[in-house]
């Protein structure tokens, strides 16, 4: 693909906003509409707009492939444990009112930190959703070259 | 720690168990992780059925918050009767496949395991949860990961079976969520034991019996329900065998169990009788299934497709049981879905012996096979005397309720039927009996050796647990009638 500058110059503008946005969405999303889901797949938009920009080699020296998988879980045993910290703590699965003393800064302290790990999981899904149709195209493109 | 507060784990376990499992390396670990999450969960669901028994329903609010705000997890006899059965087949398939995964999926086994481990959390979560959208959300855990295990399969045939199912279980996941919308507009509540109570005063509303049709069909459809049952002798033709063996012990089971859990606790037996005929056309879809499947088995000329339509004539035993709208028609139908879960399993396993020894589930290829092989195929012998029902197994255990619950309900011309299909049954054991050891094994067959004990022992103990509750039925017909007054709402130490 031939690079065209606009391009590159809108996305090096862009870029940028989009992943700030993304935080936004995250860590507004307790108490305004937003959260994990939505901030996760807006900051996935991010990296997919990256590599339209500059190929799929240099996104992934950008988070390897093997970073992404291992995010991809993480994500969600981010949200397990802060569901088993509160089971550790003497309440159920997914209390927060014993993680802090104040029962509202422990239940915002909760949201926010089970939407990080569900917005963590997120962005890597639809990244690895993205990359196996991106990888694909290259394998059967490098499979009619060699023809 | 009492039992409630660890009852949700059963479920939790292997959910935070599989994404742990993607992360490990190598082909050991993976399977060793979900071997002990298997187990741990078997013991904890142990205890929550012995609880549960003696002591009555289990609540669990998650994140304390109560219903109808927060989702609850609700366990009386007939969740801890199921979750025992499926926490129990996946101990003891994880024991016995480890060989033939080895096998089957030579990379990437911990994206298989951590597959496995998340339709077996998705499986217990549709058992043990008391809100009806939580059931939307485990029934497409366990679906999803269900299509991606069947797509592992290496035939590549397995793919279009994966696919076929993808379609008809989403066509059954958006049945059943159309229908738990029009519940929820009509009420305004999500839980079970809240619209149970809601529900009388809305009986005429055309909504509310429209709710109920998408999701008995929906149900239908995850039951393999004649003739809702396309998807299924594919899927279990192609499939890995360790994920034949373990849907065909469990998926089908927990998929009736919730639908009975819907016709008769969420709406009352009488009225789901009232609204429309459900159980004439239970009893009807029952009987055309027992049949069908069991005459398209007969015909079959691969051993897994055998066995999968044989399954699609006995989940029509299952549904008969409970067509009858009696607590002994709903205990013989608990009781086979214990029962055929553990008939299948070793039918599946010995399937799979044969599969990981010579390399084709074809059944040209296992003439005069039980000369070479002999305690498998005298495994599968005995499996096979338990699904026709010859006493003292399991099989006959079940017959034996189905029928005094058909002369209870006073449908005689039912015991007839159930006789001539019990027949068609012999037929295909019979065939398959007369292959592996009437017929001489073909000169220019490949040499074929013995299975390791690995594989055997697993095996040999379901063959044995087919005739222990054959003979010691304290366990599972007392767990079925338990089970049956739950989910009828009989007040006998099930619901309050």
């Amino acid at each position: 693909m031939k690079r065209s500058t606009i391009l590159v110059v809108v996305a090096r503008f862009l870029i940028p906003l989009i992943m700030l946005f993304a935080l936004y969405v995250q860590f507004h999303g307790e108490y305004s509409p937003g959260g994990g889901f939505q901030a996760g797949v807006l900051f996935a938009a991010a990296w997919i707009l990256f590599v339209f920009i500059y190929g799929l080699e240099t996104g992934l020296r950008v988070i390897p492939t093997r970073v992404i998988y291992a995010l991809a879980s993480l994500g969600v045993l981010l949200y397990a444990f802060i569901g088993l910290l509160g089971v550790v703590m003497g309440g159920r699965f997914l209390d927060f009112y014993p993680l802090l003393e104040s029962p509202h800064a422990a239940q915002q302290a909760g949201i926010i930190l089970v939407e990080f790990g569900v917005g963590i999981t997120v962005a890597t899904v639809v990244m690895l959703i993205f990359l196996m149709f991106a990888q694909r195209r290259a394998m059967t493109d490098a499979a009619e070259r060699n023809e | 720690m009492n039992v409630t507060e660890w009852m949700p784990f059963i479920v939790l376990i292997p959910l935070i168990a599989g994404p742990i499992c993607i992360l490990l390396p190598g082909q050991r670990l993976p399977w060793l992780l979900a071997m002990l999450s298997a187990a741990s969960a078997l013991i904890i669901a142990g205890f929550t059925f012995a609880e549960v028994i003696t002591n009555g329903t289990l609540r669990y609010a998650f994140g304390n918050w109560q219903p109808p705000i927060g989702i609850e997890y609700r366990v009386d006899a007939a969740n801890a009767f199921v979750a025992l059965l499926i926490t129990g087949m996946a101990s003891i398939m994880l024991a016995w496949g480890k060989p033939t995964v080895d096998v089957e999926i030579p990379e990437r086994q911990s994206s298989f395991y951590a597959l496995f481990l998340l339709a077996f959390a998705g499986l217990l979560g549709i058992t043990l949860t008391g809100d009806i959208f939580n059931v939307f959300v485990f029934l497409e855990i366990s679906s999803l990961a269900t299509y991606a295990l069947i797509a592992h399969g290496q035939d590549r045939r397995a793919l279009v079976a994966a696919f076929r199912y993808l379609m008809m279980g989403t066509v059954g996941a958006t049945f059943l969520l159309i229908g738990i919308g029009f519940l929820y507009i009509m009420t305004g509540t999500l839980n079970m034991m809240e619209l149970a109570e809601r529900l009388p005063a809305l009986a005429d509303s055309r909504a509310t019996q429209v709710g109920l049709a998408f999701i008995v069909v929906g149900f239908s459809i995850k039951l393999a329900l004649f003739p809702m049952h396309h998807w299924l002798p594919n899927a279990y033709t192609y499939a890995p065998s360790l994920v034949t063996a373990f849907l065909a012990a469990t998926a089908t089971k927990v998929a009736l169990y919730v639908l009975l859990r819907f016709v008769f606790t969420v709406f009352a037996p009488d009225y789901s009788d009232a609204a429309m005929p459900l159980a004439i056309a239970f009893a009807v879809l029952a009987i055309a299934g027992m049949f069908a499947g069991s005459w398209i088995a007969i015909f079959q000329k691969n051993l897994k497709r055998l066995l999968a339509y044989s399954s699609v004539a006995q989940v029509g035993y299952m549904v008969l049981g409970a067509s009858f709208v009696t607590v002994v028609g709903v205990t013989a139908s608990f009781l086979h879905l214990f029962n055929h879960g553990l008939i299948k399993g070793a039918l599946f396993m010995a399937a799979g012996i044969v599969f990981h020894q010579i390399g084709s589930a074809r059944l040209e290829d296992m003439r005069g096979l039980g000369r070479v092989m002999p305690w498998t195929l005298t495994g599968f012998a005995l499996a096979g005397l338990s699904l026709i029902g010859i006493p003292p197994t399991v099989g006959f255990v079940s017959k034996w309720y189905l029928i005094s619950a058909a002369i209870d309900a006073g449908q005689t011309w039912i015991v007839v039927l159930i006789l001539i299909s019990s027949l068609l049954a012999v037929v295909y054991i019979a065939k398959l009996i007369e292959l592996f050891w009437m017929q001489p094994r073909p000169a220019d067959s490949p040499v074929v050796q013995e299975a390791s004990p690995a594989l055997l022992i697993p095996l040999w103990l379901m063959v044995f647990a087919n005739f222990y509750f054959g003979i010691d039925t304290r366990l599972t017909v007392g767990g079925a009638t338990a089970a049956a007054q739950a989910i009828l709402g009989v007040p006998v130490g099930g619901l309050p």
